[in-house]
């Protein structure tokens, strides 16, 4: 095991595929000579050459249509969307071709191409650098969709994610680049679907996913020192298809549920997961599961404004206490 | 361009790279967050367009690399700088930072953070000049690399068709990021390719107002007179990193030196100072006088102001509710 960072194991995923396979390549803006903007690339164009690390123009539908293109022939492309704000514009051809390329040829065609991107508010970058957009993947038919919390989960999913034969979506964040944390030194895959008990309770569970994972694990421990209070933290790295036996699994156990995501709540991952606790255990419940989320606007530029429109684990917090009665 | 005019921009474009100056340095002291594109090098540009337009009157629009324009068409540098600060009074009320300022007031229509997105938005403008019948033209400033979005060639092929009266100006700065004209574009000569759409078109140097004023002066005659869009390619250069974030290792130092040899500011000081309407002095003390000018009076504005009160992050959102209810509850009288 090596302490790593979330980048460098993004990195280290390219390489190794790249280097075990000829027709894995990589694409997007500024992933070559300029390394990436998050460094997700970084020594690549000068390893590979440029047929295989392309820097595309800044034409995200057409560029990721022209790596969907090349995955029908088998070619393995990973496709950077810099920002997932910019993946609006590709959206076209990640959902009406990669997604759907199987099930409209009856099997004939694959696109097995991977999709990544940073989502998420990081500091200050205003409302068209700040979306959330995971709620608008998660829906598509025939598309995977996964989110690393960790730089385990961001190397070995993505190792996953390039040897799959569907289309898959990974969701990274941009204030979690530089988080560290142990990477097995031997090749690991990430399995893409399930989720994982991250820290093991008995009272309530707090589902999250990628950077509210980190929240939830900060409100657990406050629970337990403050309130004794005992939280279960799932972590629900995969996001389509969802993890039902999980989710059934750890609200059987605790009885209570909070679901804590960065997106604004409407149409979003958490009213999925609420919807999925509603129809695997509703009778497991004893108390009305509950979200805590963004608030509904367009990210506001101002550092204090954007604070208050983010959740936190003191908001996790004072959810569960509401839950419990206590608040 | 007529002397008066010449000394009068002399000193905005001092405004202009002081302001932008002052700006990364308010940023290094975490003054200003998020992202932020500065101008010098470009000053020419945008001043040489808007002195053959009418600021204020015609609109303009543009990308996230937006402070200068928003200046150059009226807005308050104090208020944009308020903005940078995140301020309640900054030109966006502290909502959208850097990237996002408007004056509407000043028919600045915006910056955009969507590389390609202004492109329709400018023609939509144009179209509502059109429908409204005023003599306003559109103007649209957005970079080299921008015309690689596919939303390039669609709004250039409407804006011929419906004979729109907007003026696209792409500002080659000869790079995207970190990423080479000729690494990204099949074509270096940007204004060459709207010759599909049967659109005028002329490129001209970016760094020489007076090159730019007359330039643009064709190309602003050609659209209010009726006769549809125009697109105008201006040759020039960015000083600093595309973002802050930016260590500039895609380019030498050589090239850069290069440029600034063509600083748009030197090249009209040295002709004013030949020409006898200025002395070096002169323009040393215009230079002091403009940095007291930010510090005392834009820096000191935006220092002062208050933040936006958190019991107002909702507000703007939507339209005023109350103003909306009769359609919002279906009672409309
Ligand atoms: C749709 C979209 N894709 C990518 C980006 C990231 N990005 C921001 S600026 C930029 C380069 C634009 O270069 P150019 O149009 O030449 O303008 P310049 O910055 O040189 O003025 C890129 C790729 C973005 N903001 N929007
Ligand atoms: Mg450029």
């Amino acid at each position: 095991m090596a302490e790593i960072m979330y980048w460098e194991a993004i990195q280290r995923a390219h390489d190794e595929e790249m280097a075990r396979d000829p027709l894995v390549i990589c694409m997007g803006e500024d992933i070559g000579v300029a390394g990436g903007t998050y460094k997700a690339t970084k020594g690549l164009y000068e390893k590979y050459g440029p047929l295989r690390v392309i820097d595309t123009p800044i034409s995200e539908n057409s560029y990721t249509g022209l790596g969907i293109g090349a995955s029908f022939l088998g070619v393995r492309p990973i496709i950077e969307l810099m920002s997932v704000n910019f993946a609006w514009l590709a959206m076209d051809q990640m959902f009406n071709s990669a997604a759907k390329v199987r099930y409209m040829s009856g099997g004939q065609l694959t696109a097995p191409c991977v999709f990544r991107s940073a989502g998420g508010a990081a500091h200050q970058l205003g409302a068209q650098h700040s979306a959330r957009m995971e709620k608008v993947f998660m829906g598509i038919a025939g598309l995977r969709v996964v989110t690393p919390s960790n730089p385990k989960q961001a190397y070995g999913l993505l190792k996953s994610a390039i040897r799959c034969d569907d289309p898959v979506y990974i969701n990274e964040h941009e204030l979690m680049y530089n988080m560290k944390g142990d990477v097995p030194d031997t090749e690991y895959f990430h399995p893409l679907e399930g989720s994982e008990v991250t820290r093991s309770g008995t009272d309530v569970t707090l589902f999250g996913y990628n950077i509210s994972v980190h929240w939830n694990l900060k409100a657990a421990e406050i629970l337990d020192k403050q309130y004794g209070i005992s939280a279960e933290v799932v972590d629900l790295y995969s996001l389509s298809p969802l993890d039902r036996e999980g989710i059934r699994k750890s609200v059987s156990k605790t009885h209570r549920a909070v679901v804590v995501g960065e997106e604004e709540a409407p149409v979003g991952v958490c009213s999925e997961v609420i919807s999925v606790i509603n129809e695997e255990c509703f009778f497991e419940l004893d108390a009305a599961p509950v979200r805590v989320n963004s608030a509904l606007v367009p990210q506001p530029y101002n550092h204090g404004l954007e604070k208050a429109a983010i959740p936190n684990a003191e908001d996790v917090v004072a959810a569960v206490l509401k839950l419990f009665g206590k608040a | 361009m007529k002397l008066e005019d010449k000394k009068r921009v002399l000193r905005e474009m001092v405004v202009h790279r002081r302001f932008e100056e002052r700006c990364y340095q308010a940023y290094i002291e975490r003054k200003i967050g998020g992202f932020l594109h500065l101008y010098p090098g470009q000053e020419a540009c945008c001043n040489g367009v808007m002195e053959a337009a009418r600021p204020g009157y015609d609109y303009v629009i543009t990308g996230y690399r937006d402070h200068v324009h928003a200046i150059k068409c009226g807005a308050d540098p104090k208020e944009v700088m308020a903005e940078l600060y995140g301020k309640e009074t900054g030109s966006s009320k502290g909502r959208g930072g850097s990237m996002h300022i408007f004056d509407v007031s000043k028919r600045f229509m915006g910056g955009y953070a969507l590389v390609g997105g202004p492109f329709p938005l400018a023609a939509g403008i144009a179209k509502g000049i059109q429908m409204k019948g005023g003599d306003e033209i559109a103007i649209c400033f957005l970079g080299d690399a921008a015309n690689n979005q596919g939303t390039f060639h669609e709004t250039m092929n409407m804006a011929a068709l419906y004979k729109l009266p907007v003026l696209f100006v792409c500002e080659n700065n000869l790079y995207g990021i970190g990423t080479a004209i000729e690494r990204s574009t099949a074509v270096v000569h940007q204004h060459k390719r709207v010759c599909g759409y049967d659109m005028e078109a002329a490129e001209t140097d970016g760094q020489d107002i007076e090159k730019v004023y007359e330039a643009a002066k064709v190309a602003v005659n050609h659209v209010r007179s009726g006769k549809g869009p125009y697109f105008l390619e201006l040759l020039t250069y960015r000083y600093r990193g595309h973002s802050m974030s930016d260590s500039r290792g895609y380019r030498s130092r050589e090239e850069e030196e290069m440029w600034k040899q063509r600083d748009p500011i030197y090249i009209l000081r040295d002709r004013l100072i030949a020409e006898k309407a200025m002395t070096m002095a002169d323009y040393e003390a215009m230079e002091k006088e403009v940095d007291a000018y930010i510090e005392n009076e834009v820096i000191k504005f935006a220092e002062e102001s208050p933040e936006p009160k958190v019991e107002e992050l909702e507000k703007y959102v939507l339209a005023d509710r109350e103003s909306q209810l009769p359609w919002i509850t279906g009672k409309a009288a």
